[in-house]
């Protein structure tokens, strides 16, 4: 086995052990908190990929944006940062057909999919993915329409947000 | 290969032949290798560290007109060994409401966000950690780790204050970042990459970019001290409001860990500014002898670091509302207009000698700022009237 099959187990069972924390704590904070690991985990999968760009992305958007989550859950709910109802309803017996037959649809594709065991190949040396990403969001022939929209878009928004908060006199 | 013109490749050779001499597999020994070699690198980081609370103490005092610590030692110099058995022999006191596990993690998570940058960070020719494509961009997202760790701290305490300490720390981490961001975009725009190897290297074939682009490094400096919650922005601390923000409730070791992360990150920061614009490992013989570098480094950090001290012990602390006007009013305008010049001016001027490009960047910069004081000299002028009409009658 190779250390980076080895990171890639002990990542995979971390994500996974923290998504069910994520939904099963009843702790609003905890649960931010291990949203937190799980994202971090799919940070690292991208490391380990050579995606840094992504990965680091996924660090600064992510967990940067969790702590303001994390904040604001504590300023809004004050006191009553426990859930004390009963997190079962009468539709789970749906919700866990459902689930089953997503999950043996999904493993018998999986199964059959040859790409399963294959480890990843390295990346071609002096090949600059970041640079790669650059100049593919701003060449023509390229993202730069969908890249100028998604700009707009947000400096719409963001003067929306402004004339929202303003204090008309 | 020579130890002295490249140490980590020659150390790394040797103790591999000895490893799988021993009769270990060769992946097994790069990785204990690897592994070995981050525990030295954190190590190296420590140790500066036990050295900068004397320095610390030892510069405040000086700018307060005392002697500072002087029992202990020549100079007062072992002074830190008796402060870190005291932080140890203390008592460790947890809050009773206070969330045990989130709580101890903190500190911890604190002092590993700072420890996280050394991975990127070039200390000479051919030492450093990894040569990151996206270094620049690392560097703000270990600030995130920073950032959660004092948040993990305020909110787990189960206090009033230190969960005030919090909320201002999001507050100001939410605003500096742009600038600092922006101002990084300085380097990455001249040398077209982010990694702080090659940005290092462009400074020692070409010109420092402090001589290029003076504002950027003064626009670093200012979105760095605010990130490191030193004076005059230190309100997520504000001993004199909150006690002490967020580390009001931990004692012993867990504050040492705090107060450890908190000096290593500003010397950190020196350090980072000397890489940017200072030109990192670059002097004398540098290039023949690593180790040179690593002391040239070292000393280029300890003057930002001195820079950063300089200015905490010399102005007082600004409100929070005015913090924030400084930002999104003075500093991000500033910031974004110094990189729409430098964008502009830099691909004009890159083709000419050396020289004229030097000049003109630095002129452009010059231009910049003068014009920026003039505007405010205006505004200041005109909010003057209009508070005191009367002296602004006399003066006409």
């Amino acid at each position: 086995m190779e250390p980076t099959q080895i990171i890639f187990l002990v990542t995979a069972i971390m994500m996974l052990s923290s998504a069910v924390m994520v939904v099963s704590s009843r702790h609003l904070v905890h649960a931010a908190l291990w949203l937190i690991v799980t994202l971090f985990g799919a940070a690292v999968l991208f490391a380990l990929l050579e995606a840094t760009f992504i990965a680091v992305i996924q660090v600064v958007v992510y967990i940067g944006a969790i702590a303001i989550m994390f904040i604001f859950a504590v300023m809004l709910t004050r006191r009553e940062l426990r859930d004390s109802a009963d997190p079962w309803n009468k539709g789970w017996p749906v919700a866990l057909a459902l689930t089953a037959v997503v999950a043996v649809t999904l493993g018998s594709f999986l199964l059959k999919w040859d790409g399963l065991l294959k480890t990843s190949q390295p990346m071609a040396e002096g090949y600059d993915s970041v640079a790669s990403l650059g100049t593919a969001l701003i060449s023509p022939d390229a993202f730069v329409l969908p890249f100028e929209v998604a700009s707009v878009l947000l400096l719409a928004a963001l003067l929306g947000s402004v004339y929202v908060a303003m204090n008309k006199k | 290969m020579n130890f002295w013109s490249d140490p980590i490749n020659s150390v790394y050779e040797s103790w591999l032949l000895a490893f799988t001499g021993w009769g270990l597999d060769a992946t097994l020994s790069q990785v204990i290798i690897y592994i070995l070699g981050i525990l030295i690198l954190i190590t190296f980081a420590m140790v500066i560290d036990i050295l900068l609370v004397w320095v610390e103490r030892k510069v405040v005092a000086r700018f307060q007109g005392r002697l500072g610590p002087n029992r202990i030692g020549p100079f007062g110099l072992f002074q830190p060994i008796p402060d870190v058995i005291k932080l140890i022999i203390k008592e460790d006191t947890t809050p009773a409401n206070a969330d045990k596990f989130v709580y101890n993690l903190a500190p911890v998570l604190s002092l590993a966000s700072v420890l996280f940058l050394w991975a990127v960070v070039p200390l000479a020719v051919n030492i450093f950690g990894v040569d990151l494509n996206i270094a620049l961009l690392y560097m703000i997202a270990t600030g995130a780790f920073g950032t959660l760790s004092i948040i993990m701290a305020g909110w787990s305490s189960n206090n009033k204050y230190a969960l005030l300490g919090a909320y201002r720390q999001v507050a100001s981490m939410i605003s500096f970042e742009i600038p600092m961001v922006v101002s990084l975009l300085i380097p990455a725009i001249i040398t077209g990459t982010l990694s702080m190897k090659t940005i290092t290297e462009y400074q020692v074939n070409n010109f420092w970019f402090f001589l290029v682009s003076p504002l950027g490094a003064l626009l670093f400096l200012i979105a760095a001290i605010a990130e490191l919650g030193r004076s005059p922005f230190d309100l997520n601390e504000g001993e004199s409001e909150i006690v002490s923000g967020y580390h009001i409730e931990y004692s012993g070791m867990k504050f040492g860990l705090f107060y450890a992360g908190e000096m290593l990150h500003a010397f950190t920061f020196g350090g980072l500014l000397a890489v940017l614009f200072f030109g990192g490992w670059h002097g004398p013989f540098s290039s023949e002898f690593p180790l040179l570098g690593v002391l040239y480094f070292v000393a280029k950090a300890m003057f930002g670091y001195w820079i950063i001290m300089w200015i905490k012990y010399t102005v007082p602390r600004i409100r929070i509302d005015h913090m924030l006007l400084f930002n999104w009013k003075f500093l991000t305008p500033l910031a974004f207009a110094l990189l729409i010049v430098t964008a502009l001016v830099h691909p004009l001027l890159k083709d000419q000698p050396q020289w004229i490009y030097i000049l003109g960047m630095f002129l452009s910069n010059l231009l910049l700022g003068w014009v920026t004081i003039e505007i405010l000299r205006g505004r200041s002028a005109k909010e003057r009237a209009a508070v005191e009409p009367v002296a602004a009658v006399g003066h006409h």
